[in-house]
């Protein structure tokens, strides 16, 4: 369970990732539509798609040819509670406040 | 990787506390909350004002291609440099409200410091809704169609 836990919150602590749950929360996208929104290589989109697949956090559609991928609302509702988005957003903040202070002596 | 930056968020409680060790002198820590030059390249936001003392008050903007994009307000309760700050502070346009915080800094050695901010929400609900706000954080700004869901989600 606990490695698990983990996995999730390594699937949405890379912001392509973060971007991609968000562009799926109004409608189910496939690969190519949700590709088309980032700048990214396909291949890495679809690397993306597949570890948020991985645990949980996007299911697959197959609608005719094409699959679709949509939220597992229950799964977001898991993370939202947790801490660590929030944590992160912080200790990125702060890394950046000590690397920004610390240039500020050898200038 | 060792995690430098802690929250303590207790359960059923409107407030929680973020503490963070720094590989900084302390002055060097309170300076990056005292002159705007650094709170612009740190927090990456545009500092249009800042009165560093009791009943002095602060306004921070970021803007994207024209647009602005995040607002941030408030007042200054107390400022002792290098000790202690208190203040309110407000993102505007956001659901979370007005939320007063305590950032106290202290020195732990010659080249290493801490800071405690403690921040108190108007209610347990409010609190909530800001530990669910970083999920749109950090997303490129610069695609439309991940601004549109951005503003349908707020």
């Amino acid at each position: 369970m606990m490695k698990l836990r983990r996995d999730v919150f390594q699937a949405i602590a890379d912001p392509t990732r973060r971007a991609i749950l968000l562009l799926v929360t109004t409608q189910a996208m496939t690969a190519g539509a949700i590709a088309s929104n980032f700048d990214t290589a396909r291949p890495t989109v679809s690397k993306h798609l597949q570890i948020l697949t991985a645990c949980d956090l996007l299911e697959q559609e197959q609608r005719g040819r094409e699959v679709y991928y949509h939220l597992n609302p229950e799964k977001m509702k898991e993370i939202a509670d947790f801490l660590e988005p929030f944590r992160k957003m912080w200790d990125d903040r702060f890394n950046k406040l000590e690397s920004v202070m610390k240039k500020s002596i050898t200038n | 990787m060792e995690r430098k930056t802690k929250i303590n968020a207790e359960e059923g409680k409107q407030e929680l506390t973020i503490t963070r060790e720094f590989d900084l002198p302390l002055a060097l820590l309170f300076k990056a909350y005292e002159e705007p030059e650094f709170i612009e390249q740190w927090m990456g936001t545009k500092v249009l004002k800042l009165e560093n003392k009791k009943h002095g008050s602060y306004l921070f903007e970021t803007s994207h291609q024209g647009n602005v994009m995040f607002r941030a307000n408030g007042t200054i309760h107390e400022f002792i440099p290098n000790q202690t700050i208190i203040r309110t502070f407000e993102m505007e346009n956001s659901e979370i409200g007005v939320q007063l915080e305590f950032l106290e800094f202290e020195q732990l050695t010659e080249q290493t410091s801490r800071l405690t901010m403690q921040v108190i929400y108007r209610s347990v609900e409010h609190r909530a809704i800001q530990l669910k706000m970083p999920f749109a954080y950090g997303l490129n700004m610069a695609h439309d169609q991940l601004q549109q869901v951005m503003t349908n989600l707020i």
